[in-house]
């Protein structure tokens, strides 16, 4: 019988299969951030381990990075450099601030080509399903099991089931690939792919650019999946061609070979399937506090209809009935390693272009890489952000989870193109609405939430796509 | 990684859905480069409402977080689970846990036991009758009793030795150094590495 593509990238990384053990699965990245790698490298050091592979671990700074000229907050400064003692110990390749390497480290490794098809991934930060979107098999992990890979380049895991969501038909304008994350999420609930590694499958899913295969797989952890993955294809191909990391020449056929070999075969069956009709999609607005909490822009707050709905709604302060384009953000959030890649960048642009942010609201873009905000600039998207009021950033994860200045006061709220819309996930009592760059782009100069379309502007033909 | 046999100890209801492990430790008390210490900042927001569950007296002292489905969704912070058991908590029993915070779990040594939502809801019940209900987490028979709660709970055979043993899963893989240096020689030689600097 035939395999799903989950199956046949986890088969080639065992190292060792026993019954009734976890399988030793290989690593063949591993990617290292500030905040959850200080405890895993001090165990190292109680232990007497060193790392095993160096030179397939790269780190760099993003969670707690200051993205303004400012005062750096001390203890934020002290676990930088307690990443940047760890790598110089261990030999560990860091991007640090001030580098123009640096960024989010799910924004990085594509933008590298070190994000490769049919690689097994991981990362202590449970958005490394970002990295699903090359076909690489990638998920988060916690510190124990950090320590476990830089001593080991292996780990245990049990076998997930394998679930296909496929997603067919033309996206009708105007919905992003955001949009198509956030109608799954509606769809399978915040646990639904709890226990499964996705497959993302579909017109839909093909006709996406890699920026916005990333963005869907990037949220597969907000369905309770550890791991969504795309089958690699030619807008892979393309993507990865001529990046630092990927092979050239006679060994870019040979690794173009077994990437086409990375599809789940026809007769393969998954545990749970899945599909969407892709032209009932609309651009989403989340209400509540968790992302599974959204509608259509076109709706309203919805009635409560249990406690859990009610305690949101009290959260947000909404009342049910309420248009969702009558809700006023004060703060528009461009960024995240959901949403911050040039494309990103470039559909915001093309509907701020030439307009004011509204008044008293602040709004605000962080590129997800230095190398993205370079090529921002090179591009002259900086200009457009910046006459039309938005502040213009570093890299860094920023307002996604408030650990840097770039925070909500109490009772504020924002539209945001980050992954959670959690409690006080973005500043103790802050309000956050996801949604997409376009969406988050129109809300900022109009004041209340809109899509680009009230505005007048045909998006498709702004950007040239 | 400290063993669990059998524990027993009194239990703190906190009867939400979906609490997300952004609620149990707040991104801003991440910053510590230490394992310990981040007892204090656990549910830090949630606690600053003074009839939260878990600073009610009658609660004190609680060693057991009864909880409401799909707990420890989100992000895959470690920080939530040394959180719990730096705070005193050596068993969560929900009806379904997150993946990752499942994970993490185990790997620290704080039971995560998932029993069916009726048996939860019954010994919530039963703890709110009586906060000073002792319950029994057996991890050796696989059990939760408590007041008029009897109830067996799932934990593959792999897991649950480790847990008893306490054992370090780095000692457990490094058995297998040899598996590991023959697989890495048959990797394609053009897979991505990033040569120290």
């Amino acid at each position: 019988m035939g395999r799903t593509l989950p199956e046949k990238i986890w088969d080639e990384h065992l190292v060792r299969r026993a019954e009734g053990e976890p399988d030793l699965l290989y690593v063949d990245l591993h990617l290292v951030h500030e905040v959850t790698s200080p405890q895993a490298f001090d165990g190292l050091r109680m232990a007497r381990r060193g790392v095993r592979r160096p030179d397939l671990t790269v780190a760099t700074m993003d969670h707690n990075v200051p993205t303004a000229p400012g005062p750096e907050d001390p203890i934020s400064v002290q676990q930088m450099d307690a990443l940047r003692r760890n790598c110089e110990e261990f030999g560990i390749t860091l991007f640090p601030t001030g580098h123009i390497g640096q960024g989010i480290v799910h924004v990085i490794g594509p933008q590298m080509g070190l994000t490769q098809p049919g690689l097994v991934i991981v990362c202590g930060d449970s958005h490394t399903s970002t990295h699903g979107a090359f076909g690489a098999l990638a998920f988060g992990i916690g510190t124990s099991e950090v320590e476990h890979v830089l001593a080991t380049q292996t780990l245990p895991q049990r076998r997930p089931a394998s679930m296909a969501i496929t997603v067919e038909g033309d996206l009708p304008p105007g919905v992003a690939a955001k949009d198509v994350i956030l109608g799954i999420i509606a769809r399978i609930g915040t646990n639904g792919g709890a226990g499964h590694i996705l497959e993302y499958r579909g017109s839909a899913i093909r006709s996406l650019s890699m920026e916005g295969r990333m963005t869907v797989c990037n949220m597969s952890i907000e369905a309770g999946a550890r791991a969504g993955l795309v089958a690699p294809d030619d807008t892979t191909f393309a993507y990865l061609e001529g990046r630092p990391h990927v092979p050239t020449g006679q060994t870019w056929e040979q690794a173009l070979d077994r990437w086409r070999s990375l599809a789940t075969d026809l007769d393969a069956t998954f545990d749970r399937e899945v599909t969407i009709d892709a032209t009932a999609l609309t651009p989403f607005v989340s209400w509540g506090t968790n992302p599974g909490q959204t509608v259509p822009i076109d709706a309203v707050v919805p009635e409560p209809t249990d406690e859990s709905m009610t305690r949101a709604l009290a959260y947000m302060a909404l009342t049910p009935g309420t248009p969702i384009r009558e809700i006023r953000p004060d703060t528009v959030f461009i960024g995240s390693c959901t949403n911050s890649r040039i494309e990103d960048l470039r559909i915001a642009a093309s509907v701020i272009r030439g307009r004011r942010v509204h008044e008293g609201m602040r709004a605000l873009v962080v590129p997800g890489s230095m190398l993205v905000k370079a090529q921002a600039e090179k591009e002259g998207l900086h200009r457009i952000f910046q006459a039309s009021g938005f502040e213009w950033r570093d890299a860094g994860c920023s307002m996604c989870l408030a650990m840097n200045a770039d925070r909500l006061a109490p009772g504020e709220r924002s539209a945001s193109t980050s992954n959670r819309n959690f409690e006080g996930r973005q500043g103790a009592g802050g309000r956050t609405h996801l949604v997409s760059p376009a969406v988050a782009a129109a809300t900022a100069i109009a004041g209340h939430f809109c899509t680009p379309n009230d505005l007048g502007v045909d998006l498709q033909s702004a950007t040239g796509a | 990684m400290q063993p669990f046999r059998v524990h027993t100890g009194t239990a703190v209801p906190l009867d939400r859905a979906d609490v997300d492990t952004d609620q149990i430790i707040p991104a801003e008390y991440l910053k510590r480069v230490e394992r310990t210490g981040f007892g204090p900042f656990l549910f830090a927001e949630w606690r600053k409402d003074p009839d939260f569950v878990l600073d009610r007296p009658e609660h004190a002292g609680a060693t057991i977080l009864l909880a409401g489905p799909n707990f420890g969704s989100g992000s895959s912070r470690e920080h939530a689970v040394w959180a719990l058991e730096d705070a005193g908590f050596r068993a969560i029993v929900a009806p379904s846990f997150a993946d990752i915070f499942r994970n993490n779990c185990t790997k620290v040594g704080l039971l995560p036991v998932q029993l069916p939502a009726a048996a939860v809801r019954a010994l919530m019940d039963a703890v709110a009758r009586d906060p000073a209900a002792r319950l029994t987490v057996d991890l050796e028979a696989r059990r939760v009793t408590g007041p008029d709660v009897g109830e067996a709970f799932e934990i593959d055979d792999f897991t649950r030795g480790r847990l008893l043993e306490g054992l370090d899963d780095i000692g457990l893989t490094l058995h297998h150094e040899a598996a590991i240096t023959a697989f890495e020689g048959a990797r394609p030689p053009w897979l991505p590495t990033v040569p120290s600097t």
